[in-house]
């Protein structure tokens, strides 16, 4: 889950890493309001989860309460690459001197935790580590030991961080690994990490990608889940527990497993279709799932076939079809469904299906052959 | 002959009294697999349809022999599990729990290399291992399969795994060993390892490799194939219309900015000398038509 800056500003708190006093608003009243509170100049910036908000007009530094009208008026409503702006974030200015960059992150190929620092900070670190990759100290940290302040002052030099700025940003590093690691952060990342005219160190930005799979241990994680989903498919996907992604196609699709998901997506693809989703079932496709499945795919407005992949290994294959029948019986589907069924108890399964196929419920030997019928189908 | 199991290999699971536990272990042991305890704290002297439950993996150890274990245990007590395989003497662990953390995933799997380095963990997140004919463990169907060889698969997907012994079996091309490595961000054996097993032995004579979006697994594996690998392999790569920045069911299938793409991916391995196909069935119409040729 990716967290809105302001969320991931919030995160960072509790693990006791500065952030600049601010506030979320959602209206031109609220950031006023904000505004006064915190004191001017304050910066007005728009909470999307995308990249280039600065160049998009989604950042704006205002001096007096006019102003705060004007560029919260401006933003919010503002698409920044489709993404449109609900809710604003407004902080007080700080005073710049110099930015750098930190973060937190798996390293997959070495199974380590990956640290990045450089004196370069505020404009993308793909861009650092391209032109210019000796501006940016990596370690690699042993997820079983961590990271202690001793190698923290000692990465910290070698980043060539300010004088003034270094111990504090050792002391942050280990509260911004403690937050990637106890807070369970896919990835932790600040940029810009600022510096300023008196000498405080502290976050001007906050990147946080939580990872899902610690959810259990992360209760405090639900007041992000409100804010979760931009998607209407998704949110309500989400809400009859289906892992589900919604994309711009016409074939919606239901397969059971990510990679059978994934790999459907693709053959739709190479017989010259789109998908409208990825939608996996996971491994018990009894009627309950496979009628809040082909539920959301139905609400979906571009939908125009269904594409139902199903190989049986331990979701039996008669199972899935009595599935599909009852779920027939509880939603009405407006769109042609197409399915391949393979696996175990295929055989049984199609044998259920045979005397209720027609022209909206139609069955495929191979996936190739389902795919191209799905695509035919939603032409 | 197989990789990393065998006809003799003894395993215990830990987890068998639970619901999936019992319902796989039961299944692994039908199918021939030498299921010879189970592990449950606080269960030790019941049994599970004859098989014997321990209170630790070290007496299971001590009473049955046992070199493997099977954790089917959830999320949140599954890096005990391993560790404690480990330190009970168990040296081939096979994860298949779904959803454990990933920072949990990466302090187990340092830990095994560092104080176990003569352990071999499969998974987390994976289907398993088989062995056609010799032993199954993990939640592969048995039926699926085909004994006899010559194709060893490697896979990063549980279902596409089964799609790929479907697509051989069907054609009646056996397989020697079939492994799933799982899809989350560190797992505990790699496509590497596997093909350098697949390499070393003498029955498998191809290997289909299922690779997916994300990490970089697939890219090193294609660097080891152009250096080390004699034998042909054919590979597929699921994800090629994925969207950036999305996880594709899978924790580990994500394509992070312009990396773990499937079309990186997909260009190394052409680039190593693999049978890059489109989809499962090329794949595995590939696979057929090489083994038949030799």
């Amino acid at each position: 889950m990716d967290l809105f800056e302001y969320q991931g500003k919030q995160y960072f708190a509790r693990y006791g890493i500065a952030v600049s006093p601010g506030d979320v608003a959602d209206t031109v009243d609220e950031a006023v309001a904000v505004a006064e509170r915190v004191g001017y100049p304050v910066v007005v910036k728009a909470q999307v989860k995308v990249g280039g908000r600065g160049k998009a007009g989604g950042v704006k530094l205002a001096n007096n309460v006019d102003e705060v009208r004007e560029h919260a008026g401006n933003i919010l409503g503002l698409d920044i690459k489709g993404h449109v702006v609900r809710r604003l974030w407004v902080e007080r200015s700080s005073d710049i001197e110099k930015e750098y960059y930190a973060s937190f992150t798996l390293d997959r190929p070495n199974k380590t935790h990956l640290g990045m620092l450089s004196a370069q900070g505020g404009v993308e670190i793909e861009v650092v580590a391209e032109e210019n990759p000796d501006a940016i100290a990596m370690i690699s940290i042993d997820p079983v030991r961590g990271l202690d302040i001793e190698t923290a002052r000692r990465w910290v030099a070698e980043a060539n961080l300010d004088e003034p700025a270094r111990e504090q940003t050792a002391e942050l590093l280990v509260k911004l690994y403690d937050c990637y690691t106890r807070g369970d952060c896919d990835l932790a990342e600040i940029n810009p990490l600022i510096l300023t005219p008196d000498h405080k160190v502290h976050a001007l930005d906050a990147k946080v990608t939580l990872d899902e799979n610690a959810s259990y241990r992360h209760p405090e994680w639900e007041e992000f889940r409100a804010d979760e989903f931009e998607d209407p498919r998704e949110k309500m996907a989400k809400e009859r527990g289906l892992n589900y992604i919604g994309l711009d196609g016409t074939v919606g699709i239901i397969a059971n497993g990510a990679g059978l998901a994934m790999s459907t997506l693709d053959v739709v693809n190479q017989v010259g279709g789109a998908a409208a989703n990825f939608l996996d079932i996971g491994g018990g496709a009894n009627a309950d799932v496979m009628a809040a499945a082909l539920e959301v795919i139905n609400a979906d407005p571009k939908v125009r076939s269904i594409f139902v992949n199903i190989f049986g290994g331990i979701t039996r294959v008669d199972e899935v079809a009595n599935g599909v029948l009852e779920a027939l019986k509880r939603v009405t589907i407006t769109s042609p469904i197409v399915l391949r069924l393979d696996g175990t108890n295929a055989v049984e399964g199609r044998a259920i299906l045979a005397p209720h196929l027609n022209d909206h419920l139609i069955t495929e030997p191979t996936m190739i052959d389902a795919a191209r019928r799905a695509v035919a189908l939603a032409k | 002959m197989s990789i990393f199991v065998d006809e003799n290999t003894k395993v215990i699971v830990q987890g068998l009294t639970g619901g999936q536990g019992r319902f796989h272990g039961l299944r692994n042991r039908d199918y021939g697999t030498k299921v010879v305890g189970g592990v449950t704290p606080g269960k030790g002297g019941t049994d599970v349809e004859g098989i014997p439950i321990f209170n630790t993996v070290k007496e299971a150890v001590a009473a049955t022999g046992a070199s493997a274990s099977f954790v089917v245990v959830p999320p949140k007590f599954a890096s005990d599990a391993i560790i404690e395989a480990a330190e009970g003497g168990i040296t081939f662990i096979v994860c298949i729990t779904e959803g454990i953390p990933a920072h949990d995933e990466a302090v187990t799997y340092n830990r095994l290399v560092e104080d176990f380095p003569g352990v071999r963990l499969l998974g987390p997140n994976c289907p398993g291992i088989i062995s056609p004919g010799k032993c199954n463990i993990g939640i592969t169907s048995g039926d699926i399969a085909l004994a006899g060889g010559p194709v060893g698969i490697v896979s990063r997907s549980g279902t596409l795994t089964y799609q790929a012994l479907h697509e051989l079996s069907q054609q009646g091309i056996g397989q020697t060993t079939c492994v799933g490595i799982g899809g989350d961000p560190v797992p505990g054996t790699n496509f590497i390892d596997c093909l350098a097993a697949f390499e070393a032995d003498p029955e498998t004579k191809a290997v289909m490799m299922i690779g997916e979006i994300g990490g970089s697994e697939e890219e090193r594996a294609a660097e080891w194939i152009k250096l080390n690998m004699t034998k042909p392999v054919v590979a597929y790569i699921a994800g090629v219309t994925a969207p950036p920045g999305r996880k594709m069911g899978h924790a580990g299938a994500i394509i992070s900015g312009s990396k773990g793409t499937a079309q990186a991916k997909m260009d190394a391995l052409r680039d190593a000398g693999v049978h890059v196909c489109a989809n499962p069935t090329e794949a595995g119409a590939k696979m057929v038509a090489i083994v038949k040729a030799m």
